[in-house]
């Protein structure tokens, strides 16, 4: 197997086993620590998850494609996820989104409602949130990102 | 308008986030007194104040409570809702930056009063940033020795709206797909791994000390007799300022909207408002022209209060746009379980693609509907029947729009 978790990740998730009353709790934070580990989950991560958790591996692959913000695949450009719900459109998520749409060198997602609808436009980048957007603004972020 | 911040109190506060603050300004003296009640006097109490869930229900908080059982063989649990992913609502997320430390103030009392020894936060995965700060405050509470008889955990999603629903929430912490279980026949608390569960929205929870604080009456001061206390409502779309402001129930929504948010942007006129998130029906402008923010009101228009977030829309908007960008939100976070739900929130969302492509017709209209009943009242959880009550509303109230695009 070519996939091991790091000495911390593994200290980690001997701590968390003790908080929860069953190790199968530990699939969605074993997962979350393997995509950070690697940048994202693969098939080797998936089965070192399964032997620590007592899960088989196609139930975790399963909960691994059910979640979203999971990645299966490495990806080498930027992500870059813009809400497109309804709050975001109505206050100009679409000109973000056309502006985006044209650059090459990220990769754009159109996500749903981000918990952020009084900052709209907004989009998130590595976990973090960026609000009321323009389009200068958004050329400022990726400009400083890159 | 009457000022009335019971869970806001401290947002303003510089720092309010930290354990010197929140204590500095009367964070955690419910505990000083806590143990002088018994654990059934403080879900006396809870009942007493009619606390009702801020999660989108507004389920009575202490009936659900007492369904725990007391002394029960197997360890309890508290499931803290923050999956807060209902489109116009961002309120959760204002408590866990800015006052992280009232929540864990009322974890503490709810599982007191439960008798649980370890609650969860499960928290959407896109907050990140704000879990960060909540495990600030948590981290902060062990240091300070505040969580030696009760563990907080917090658990990370990973982007599924449908999480937010209870059943659907608990298989996820069961490390599963996050599917909503079948509702049991009598009532009976939630199941974590087939250990009694209660669920709790962040805000309910976040609402327990001042009850316990402040008695029973002094909350029910404040709102209706049927829907007593306060809410963080929020407002975003189109407004001057959006954001979230804490009012009492049945306040009027209008006077709401002109006091906190500055009415309409740009002063135009308003066309129409979705009242607690997409699930709730949509209403004309003439409808909210009267009306109440509380569960009777809004019940009564045929909508519902949901989690009080406000989505406004001006009189340009296009809402047949409107509905296809909200079919669009429930085809991509349908769970797929059922049929109805898994096909019906796909084929609406075509259909109206295809209206707003002017290659409409009256049939498809009616197809719609068709499909609209098909998705009611035949499925797990009310995922379906919500997107189907959404279709129904937008094509009544806004029929001219539909039609002027065939
Ligand atoms: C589709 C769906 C999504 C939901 N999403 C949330 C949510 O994001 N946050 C929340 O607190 N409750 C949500 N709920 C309500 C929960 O099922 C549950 O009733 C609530 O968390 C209970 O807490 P309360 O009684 O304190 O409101 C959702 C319900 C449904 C049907
Ligand atoms: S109604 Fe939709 S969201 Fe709810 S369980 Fe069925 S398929 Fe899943
Ligand atoms: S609609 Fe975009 S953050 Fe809510």
């Amino acid at each position: 197997m070519s996939f091991m978790f790091s000495k911390e990740n593994l200290l980690k998730i001997e701590e968390l086993k003790k908080r929860y009353p069953n190790p199968h709790a530990l699939s969605l934070p074993c997962l979350w620590m393997a995509q950070y580990q690697e940048g994202f989950i693969s098939l080797d991560a998936i089965d070192a998850i399964s032997q620590i958790i007592h899960m088989p591996s196609m139930e975790i692959y399963g909960v691994a494609t059910f979640y979203t913000m999971f990645r299966l695949e490495p990806s080498e450009k930027l992500i870059v996820d813009v809400c497109k719900t309804l709050s975001c459109k109505l206050c100009g998520s679409d000109e973000i989104l056309e502006h985006l749409e044209k650059n090459d060198t990220i990769k754009l997602r159109h996500v749903e409602c981000l918990g952020s609808c009084s900052t709209a436009p907004v989009m998130q980048i590595n976990d973090v949130y960026y609000e009321n957007l323009t389009i200068a603004k958004v050329d400022a972020i990726l400009k400083e990102l890159k | 308008m009457r000022d009335c911040k019971i869970v806001s109190r401290k947002f303003e506060l510089p720092n309010s986030h930290t354990l010197e603050v929140s204590k500095a300004h009367g964070g955690y003296k419910t505990l000083e007194k806590l143990r002088e009640h018994s654990p059934l006097e403080i879900i006396d109490i809870i009942k007493a104040s009619n606390l009702r869930g801020k999660g989108g229900g507004g389920a009575p908080a202490g009936e659900k409570w007492e369904l725990m059982p007391q002394n029960s063989l197997k360890p309890s649990f508290l499931a803290v809702n923050c999956d807060e992913s209902e489109p116009g609502t961002f309120k959760d997320r204002q408590i866990i930056t800015k006052d992280p430390h009232l929540l864990i103030e009322g974890i503490l009392i709810t599982c007191y009063a439960i008798r649980a020894k370890h609650a969860y936060i499960y928290i959407r995965g896109e907050y990140k940033q704000f879990q960060d700060i909540l495990q600030g405050a948590i981290d902060e509470a062990y240091e300070d020795g505040l969580l030696k008889e009760c563990d907080i955990t917090v658990h990370r999603g990973a982007g599924a709206y449908i999480c937010g629903e209870k059943s659907a929430l608990l298989e996820s912490m069961e490390g599963k797909r996050g599917h909503p279980r079948l509702k049991p026949k009598q009532k009976e608390p939630e199941w974590f791994f087939d250990n009694p569960t209660l669920v709790n929205n962040v805000e309910t929870i976040a609402t327990v000390p001042f009850i316990v604080q402040n008695g029973a009456d002094a909350y029910r001061a404040f709102g209706t007799e049927q829907s007593p206390g306060t809410l963080l409502f929020s407002m975003s779309g189109h407004v001057q300022k959006p954001g979230v402001y804490e009012a009492e129930f049945g306040t009027s929504m209008m006077e709401y909207i002109r006091h906190f948010g500055g009415g309409v942007k740009g002063g135009k006129k308003l066309k129409a408002v979705i009242p607690g998130g997409v699930s709730c029906g949509v209403l004309t402008a003439e409808e909210c022209e009267n009306l109440t923010l509380d569960y009777e009101a809004l019940r009564c228009m045929r909508s519902s209060l949901g989690t009080g977030g406000m989505i406004l829309m001006d009189e340009d908007t296009d809402m047949v746009v409107a509905l296809k960008n909200i079919l669009e939100f429930y085809h991509e976070e349908s769970c797929g379980q059922c049929t109805p739900c898994r096909e019906g929130t796909g084929w609406s969302d075509k259909l109206v693609a295809k209206i707003l492509e002017k290659k409409g017709t009256k049939e498809d209209l009616n197809k719609l509907l068709e499909i609209a009943d098909t998705m009611n009242g035949k499925t797990i959880c009310v995922f379906a029947p919500a997107a189907s009550a959404v279709i129904v509303d937008f094509m009544r109230k806004f029929r001219d729009e539909f039609e002027a695009k065939l």
